[in-house]
């Protein structure tokens, strides 16, 4: 597959205004960004995008960040003119989901970082999406207004109030199209539910209910009600000082309303049933695989902790990122994944560094593609790694401004670890370890990723124009 | 460059040279541990790392749990591996070298236990347990005597014989007019454990230790009110 780049998003002072949407201005404003002003030479940390999430139809993808904004991008239908260009992603809307607050009785400031986000399941005209921080949910509705009332009886075209007396008429207003605007409101917030970090949220497949799970509880919520939820894992022990291990990760099965995993920091994976239960400490399925006793090390238990899991579209397997590999597991068994796939075993022998520099805590998201047969995830250096499970081919891309210019293709990359070097390979000790790749998203039926890189984000696709492998 | 871009303390760049040279020796098995650089003082310097990684992360006004976790554990397996018994393999070096080890072990557990000892308590404060943290009691030497009751119990302890006198039901009542039930401590957490905590629990149990003294006595004044409010009796009766 050849990746051309379509659209970058621009550091802050490029990142232009969204489309209409007063809400959306004022937010950019109250950021303190100066639209299309400024040149940005360093990324600034509240711009860093935290998170990246494609809607069900992939014609929208949302991005948050560092600084508790979301910006929406929506593709632009394709042009009739042009076949060839597909649609590009322009930014749809802009707003500022969650503020920076202080718990005043644990004196504490809660980050307004945006953990994850994810979409509804659209229903009717409007979308809406649930966006998490570490503590409180919200859900976002976004509407579009392209027309407007004219020529109502009592008020003029400002909006005032008319004088009686000069109404010598009735006429019916008639909507007229208007520039379209799109309005974001927060329609519900979901707030202390948890203790500690909230790390997931995943919309069941009943579109009715949600879960959100911190490190050491999971709850299950109803989309409509903010009052109460329902903790459905607790690995919180009595002492807190027998405490080894922590939720990492959690999501609803794609299909089955009661099944849902969650991964932990010691690499296993619980696959619970809300039917058995109605609190489920207890799995159903536990798949963990046994360490590797020719790579055992002191840094064996960090290495081993899911930073990610996600359910294939089928339903029937899923993918776990630990910091060295990426694994698929079949649902059917618990015993070992039944694919393991390399994303960067060079690091193998730098852990004691990587541990020094806290990078072996860095937390690596991945996906799959539409029909779950190539998976991706994120690396170092700006890198990203693709895995194909059908051909067992693997490719190795970077993103970076440099070389992905627009409708340029990607080349390949590669690591060297010593032997035979090639002109363009990258060795080891060169590797740029600020510059790690931990988003990623798939569009879901096509051959379109989104890639966070810091602060900036790249959308690759396909150079071909097919659907799925 | 394995670099963070951060500035980093020179003892950190002394530590991070002595952690490469680590890597080299212990993950390969071939190698008779021995050969190379003494052992001990070669994990002593992981060690100390990881002492100092948990040191810095319960500083933090809300560490983060999962890497708390990890580097606890990973400490715990250093501080196994060092332990003076069968896991070291015989030293034939000069006698001098295998004292020093000792003295270093001998140190290092009492120093592990001390810090582990203080750091967990931290966490329970952090946390708010009143469970007195036991030192890790399997690992070396019994360490030092925690030095009496962690603060919060004391606050606890100030609360509770003080106000005995207001109240009908003990220290439960205390809190029912105080809505804390987002802050899920587990204060009393023997007698609430059959519970499992969670956000719609009762507003009774729970409060956070960290209670200077002005927020005591105005704790206090609330309570004061609320009991004269209660003690009159309600229309009803």
């Amino acid at each position: 597959m050849e990746l051309e780049g379509l659209v970058r998003r621009p550091c802050p002072g490029l990142r232009g205004l969204a489309r209409g949407s007063r809400t959306a201005a004022v937010s950019l404003v109250n950021a303190g960004v100066q639209p299309a002003a400024v040149s940005c030479l360093f990324p600034l940390p509240a711009d860093i995008i935290s998170t990246v999430e494609f809607n069900h139809t992939g014609e929208l993808l949302a991005t948050g960040d560092k600084g508790g904004r979301v910006v929406i991008f929506q593709r632009e239908p394709e042009s009739k003119n042009a076949p060839q260009s597909q649609g590009e992603y322009d930014v749809y809307s802009t707003f500022q989901s969650h503020e920076p607050e202080f718990d005043y009785l644990k004196s504490l400031e809660i980050e307004e970082k945006i953990n994850k986000i994810k979409w509804l399941p659209q229903q009717n005209a409007a979308r809406a999406l649930l966006s998490a921080n570490d503590k409180t949910i919200k859900l976002w509705k976004i509407t579009e207004r392209d027309k407007r009332p004219e020529g109502y009886n009592l008020k003029d075209e400002e909006g005032k109030l008319k004088d009686l007396s000069t109404v010598t008429s009735l006429q019916v207003p008639v909507l007229k199209p208007m520039d379209l605007m799109v309005e974001v409101s927060p329609r519900r917030i979901f707030a202390n539910g948890h203790t500690y970090h909230i790390n997931s949220i995943s919309v069941n497949s009943d579109c009715e209910t949600y879960m959100s799970a911190d490190d050491l509880r999971i709850n299950l919520w109803h989309l409509a009600i903010t009052d109460r939820s329902f903790n459905i894992v607790d690995i919180k022990p009595a002492n807190m000082e027998d405490l080894t291990e922590v939720i990492t990760a959690s999501e609803f099965h794609p299909h089955h309303c009661n099944l849902f995993v969650y991964s932990s920091s010691k690499g296993s994976l619980r696959l619970c049933d809300m039917r058995a239960a109605a609190l489920c400490d207890k799995h159903s399925k536990l798949f963990e695989e046994p360490e590797d006793p020719s790579n055992r090390s002191f840094f064996s238990e960090i290495i081993s902790s899911v930073s990610d899991v996600k359910f294939s579209h089928s339903g029937r397997y899923m993918l776990t990122r630990d910091y060295l590999t990426v694994k698929v597991w079949d649902l059917n068994m618990e015993a070992r994944p039944i694919e393991t796939y390399q994303v960067h075993d060079y690091l193998r022998s730098k852990l004691c560094s990587l541990y020094e520099n806290d990078c072996i805590f860095d937390k690596f998201e991945c996906a799959w593609n539409g029909s779950d047969s190539v998976i991706m995830t994120g690396a170092y250096n700006n890198f990203f790694r693709m895995f194909d499970r059908n051909t067992k081919r693997d490719v190795t891309l970077e993103a970076s401004r440099e070389s992905s210019k627009p409708r340029a293709v990607l080349k390949p990359r590669r690591v060297c670890v010593g032997g035979k070097r090639r002109r363009d390979d990258i060795s080891v000790d060169s590797l740029d370890f600020t510059k790690k790749i931990l988003h990623t998203a798939w569009h879901p039926a096509e051959n379109i990723i989104a890639i966070a890189a810091t602060n900036n984000l790249y959308i690759f696709q396909d150079k071909v124009n097919s659907d799925m492998h | 460059m394995l670099s963070k871009g951060l500035k980093r303390k020179r003892e950190e760049e002394e530590e991070e040279k002595e952690a490469l040279t680590v890597d080299a020796w212990w993950l390969d098995p071939s190698l008779p541990a021995v050969a190379q650089a003494p052992p001990a003082v070669a994990s002593n310097s992981l060690f100390d790392l990881s002492v100092l990684k948990l040191h810095h992360s319960l500083r933090q006004s809300e560490p983060d749990l999962r890497h708390l976790v990890l580097v606890v554990n990973t400490l715990r397996r250093i501080q196994a591996s060092m332990a003076p018994t069968a896991a070291l393999p015989p030293v034939p070096n000069p006698p001098a070298a295998p004292n020093v080890a000792d003295n270093l072990l001998a140190s290092s557990d009492a120093a592990l236990s001390a810090s582990m000892a203080s750091l967990l308590e931290d966490l329970s404060h952090i946390e708010g347990l009143s469970q007195a943290p036991q030192p890790l009691a399997d690992e070396g030497p019994p360490g030092r005597p925690i030095g009496g009751a962690p603060p919060s119990l004391g606050a606890l302890d100030l609360l509770g014989p003080a106000t005995g006198c207001l109240l009908d039901d003990g220290l439960e009542g205390l809190f029912e007019d105080i809505d804390t039930s987002m802050y899920d401590s587990e204060l009393w957490a023997p007698a609430s454990e059959g519970l499992k905590p969670g956000p719609e629990d009762g507003p009774g149990k729970e409060e956070a230790p960290e209670l200077d003294e002005a927020e005591l006595d105005y704790l206090m004044d609330v309570l004061v009110g609320t009991q004269a409010l209660e003690r009159s009796p309600g229309p009803g009766r």
